[in-house]
């Protein structure tokens, strides 16, 4: 046990993180499954429309903030330091903090599920209710005088302060950690695509800090940022949040990619088509990410000039994403093709990005979208992107790397069914949305009339969704069967090009026994002017210093949540208490014997 | 910062720390540049006075300008100091750095108690959320590098502090040399141009 | 830290260096100042301030912060972030103090 509170092994810290995330990604489900439930049928009466606005806030929030980017981060984790021939991350301590940062970020989010009681509230009815985007000013005082949203802005806050941290480490550890021999432009594209994420790590979340500190000053200090009677605009924090929340959206997208990028040519038995193609696309669609975040905003009534520019740039960046789906197609095409459950989920998330980016590009278009804002058709197409193409694409990931990560390989014939039951049950919880926003039926409202004539395709969408439920099921017993009865994996079970499979699986806690020299951009695959690498022996030929663990980086997160908890419950103590634990902490951690 | 620096071979032939640190300035240009952008878009909107030319005291600030700027001349003495190995300069010029940061903290303090005097608080108008929040939050960077800085001077007096930690001290300048360029910017921005 | 060990990072300037580099930015310092009080200036006050504003920051990043002799790979760093921010700060400028303009040439609409 305490070998894993104050561990800095990068192993150990992804599986955490994959625990954690998967535990809110499970969570997020089943509030979408109670929002599904509620709009089963018209005038619904499962939950209060109080209730289902906590509901889909909370759902939102938790999957792109304690899901979606924590599961992408537990590769990070896992398998860059592998796939660049590093014995860890850069900064081992600063990757334990992020985590447990991650953690506590999460759980305070998810606490105010069941602390109601606590504010003169009754269950329930102090989570999160404005909406994952928050807009201003329905999130000031005025308008939710109750701790709703003091949760979710520190919530967020605290949240920001782990994907830093996470940010700075990888930026580092991808650029200078690299093996001797691995150019940039023979690092492995999930490793590329996860560089190009951190970059928006750190420019995108400063952003969105700054966002939060202003609601957190109106909400608690009485100032006036997104207060119209004193002369502000809400519109200020529209376009906070979305220079923020539009980065996010490669933030989430950038990492499935990178792994897609990895599970095809594996399967394909070829090399990734156009590799130095597909990474500068990579690196133009994150430079791109931050010039079209105003079409979020087309409702708004920008004016004409910035509706046309915000317009164009947005059907550009289609340009470098249908690059590399091109890519991935020329990569299949003619491959010696395994149909593992890896590829099958690798290909369906193909598939539904391309739905999914297809329906962003008719967002382009203000007029169309005029007719879309604050419809399902919106909801349609966040979940074929975020689910047809990032959570498909981190299964992909998951099957393609769990043996790596546990030693086990996960049932294929039980993959194959979650995957065909997860590919049924999203395009009929998400194809028939588009349909019925379309049709006229608004997001965010909890229930809706029968004369609207959308009753049988919601109905259809909340069986897809419990589809998808039974499918995550299936996973899970895949799971829970493998720890008894899964075959062992061997060094490499799919004959991979990166260097990750020349090590055991799971990898020796220093995880290569003699630093690889890298000669190629596939240094484990035989090609015309190459022979494979040999794999690092068995046994390490020296000793190797392994650092010993740290309390410290849990100690410094521990002082966030109770600095949080201060305006929270108007306890100013709280605030010097908190600021002093993560001074111990800090300075601890600063001070602390530790050889790298 | 105890523990001996990490020798080991970089890919890019460049410390990690210092790499790191760099990638964190450049986030905290995002960070400033969003409050100084709210400060701009919000410049001429508030309902009610005062206003910034009723409020802004030029030839106060621009001491404090001169302040800063020479806390940022000490501190690369100071760099200069630790990697010659003059740890007694080394000592000096740190604590001549902490101090000119305090002054200037001083002057932060000064100056907000007068302008609540003259009628501007945070909640006032526009001009006093915008005003201060931004200030504030260089103030508080101002905060964390003094006590940074202190706690460098201290290690230095118990002899814990030497050459060998010339890359501490010089990340620590980056730091402080951003924070200085940071109000740079402010004090153009904000109190010259009106 | 054996300095061997870097051999990108060059080495640092000179005191010497560092006090002509303090003595421009007091001297830019002085100039803002006066300009500001100079009503001959008031027509060109800003791009003027500007202008010396940025002199002084880039003296401090290129010597105090040494990205003049340090690896270019750390003016990449700051200066890529810096750019995007800079971009950030003229879009928002022209989002908000456009708009009226911007919906004059569509007519009234």
């Amino acid at each position: 046990m305490k070998h894993w509170i104050t561990t800095t092994d990068h192993k150990r810290i992804g599986l955490l993180y994959f625990w954690t995330a998967f535990c809110f990604f499970l969570i997020g489900g089943l509030e979408a499954l109670l929002i599904r439930l509620q709009l089963a049928q018209p005038n619904g009466h499962l939950v209060s429309a109080e209730t289902y606005n906590q509901l889909f806030t909370m759902h939102g929030t938790t999957m792109v903030f304690l899901a979606l980017m924590p599961l992408s981060a537990s590769f990070f984790n896992y398998i860059v330091p592998l796939q660049i021939g590093a014995r860890d991350v850069a900064f081992p301590r600063l990757n334990a903090f992020s985590y447990w940062v991650f953690l506590l970020g999460g759980l305070l989010l998810n606490a105010s599920w069941l602390v109601g009681p606590l504010f003169q509230a009754p269950h329930l009815n102090v989570a999160p209710d404005g909406g994952w985007f928050g807009y201003a000013n329905l999130t000031e005082r005025q308008f939710s005088p109750g701790p709703n949203i003091d949760f979710w802005l520190l919530g967020l806050q605290i949240l920001g302060i782990s994907s830093l941290a996470a940010g700075f480490n990888f930026i580092v550890t991808i650029l200078n950690m690299r093996a001797p021999g691995m150019k940039m432009l023979r690092v492995p594209a999930f490793s590329w695509m996860t560089l190009v994420t951190q970059f928006l790590v750190i420019t995108a979340f400063p952003v969105i800090t700054v966002g939060l500190v202003f609601l957190m000053f109106d909400r608690f200090f009485g100032t006036h940022f997104y207060v119209t009677a004193a002369g502000a605009t809400p519109l200020l924090w529209q376009h906070l949040f979305w220079l923020f929340g539009h980065p996010e959206v490669y933030i989430l997208i950038l990492p499935a990619m990178g792994i897609v990028s990895e599970v095809l040519p594996t399967f394909a038995r070829k090399p990734l088509f156009g590799y130095t193609v597909v990474v500068f696309s990579g690196v133009l669609i994150g430079f791109m990410g931050w010039g079209v975040w105003s079409h979020h905003m087309f409702s708004v009534g920008l004016g004409p000039i910035a509706d046309s520019v915000f317009a164009g740039t947005t059907m550009l960046i289609a340009v470098p994403t249908g690059v590399k789906i091109f890519n991935w197609i020329a990569t299949l095409w003619g491959g010696d093709i395994r149909g593992t459950t890896a590829l099958h989920f690798a290909v369906g998330f193909i598939a539904m990005f391309i739905i999914g980016g297809l329906s962003g590009v008719t967002h382009a278009s203000p007029p169309a979208d005029l007719q879309q804002t604050d419809t399902y058709y919106v909801v349609a197409h966040i979940h074929y992107v975020l689910f047809g193409g990032t959570v498909l694409g981190l299964f992909a990931g998951i099957y393609y790397w769990w043996p790596k990560m546990t030693g086990r390989l996960l049932s294929e014939p039980l993959g194959k069914w979650h995957f065909w039951l997860t590919f049924l049950g999203m395009n009929l919880a998400f194809f028939p949305m588009h349909l019925i926003g379309l049709l006229g039926m608004p997001r965010r409202i909890y229930t809706y009339s029968p004369d609207l004539g959308v009753s049988a395709l919601n109905l259809v969408s909340t069986l897809g969704a419990f589809l998808i439920a039974v499918a995550i099921l299936v996973f899970l017993v895949n799971v829970l069967r493998t720890r008894t009865h899964g075959r062992p994996a061997p060094n490499d079970p799919w004959g991979g090009a990166t260097l990750e499979w020349s090590i055991p699986s799971p990898p020796p806690v220093y995880n290569f026994s003699v630093i690889p020299t890298v000669a190629n951009r596939l240094p484990r695959w035989k090609t015309e002017h190459h022979e494979p690498m040999r794999d690092p022996p068995a046994v390490p030929p020296a000793p190797i210093h392994v650092p010993d663990g740290s309390w410290w980086p849990l100690v410094a997160a521990l002082g966030l949540p109770v600095l949080a908890l201060a305006p929270l419950t108007h306890t100013l103590w709280l605030a010097f208490l908190g600021a002093a634990i993560l001074l111990v902490g800090i300075y601890r951690w600063a001070f602390e014997p530790f050889d790298v | 910062m105890t523990h001996a620096a990490a020798t080991h071979h970089t890919s890019m032939g460049l410390d990690s720390r210092k790499m790191a640190f760099w990638a964190f300035i450049g986030s905290e240009c995002l960070l400033f540049t969003s409050l100084i952008s709210t400060y701009l878009v919000y410049k001429g909107r508030s309902v009610v006075g005062p206003s910034p030319h009723e409020i802004l005291n030029i030839p106060f600030t621009s001491v404090s300008t001169f302040d800063l700027l020479m806390s940022s001349l000490m501190m690369v003495l100071a760099l200069a100091a630790v990697q010659r190995g003059d740890m007694k300069w080394g000592k000096i010029w740190l604590f001549a750095t902490a101090l000119l940061g305090l002054v200037f903290l001083g002057g932060q303090v000064i100056e907000f108690t007068e302008f609540v005097h003259k009628g501007l608080t945070l909640q006032t108008n526009l001009f006093g959320c915008t005003f201060f929040v931004l200030t504030g939050t260089h103030g508080a960077h101002v905060t964390v590098g003094v006590l940074w800085l202190l706690t460098l001077w201290v290690r230095a007096l118990q002899g814990k502090l030497g050459p060998g930690h010339a890359l501490t001290v010089e990340i620590t300048g980056l730091y402080w040399h951003f924070v200085d360029v940071v109000w740079i910017v402010i004090f153009t921005v904000v109190y010259l141009i009106q | 830290m054996a300095e061997g060990d870097h051999p990108k990072e060059q080495a640092h300037p000179t005191a010497e260096t560092y006090l002509r580099v303090a003595a421009a930015l007091v001297v830019l310092t002085v100039l803002e100042v006066g300009v500001f009080y100079v009503p001959a200036f008031h027509p060109v006050l800003v791009p003027t301030l500007l202008v010396l504003s940025a002199l002084k920051f880039s003296l401090v990043v290129l010597f105090y912060m040494h990205l003049k002799m340090d690896s270019p790979f750390f003016s990449f760093l700051f200066g890529a972030p810096l750019l995007l921010a800079t971009g950030v700060l003229v879009a928002l400028l022209l989002l908000f103090f456009g708009t009226l303009t911007l919906r004059g040439a569509a007519g009234g609409g």
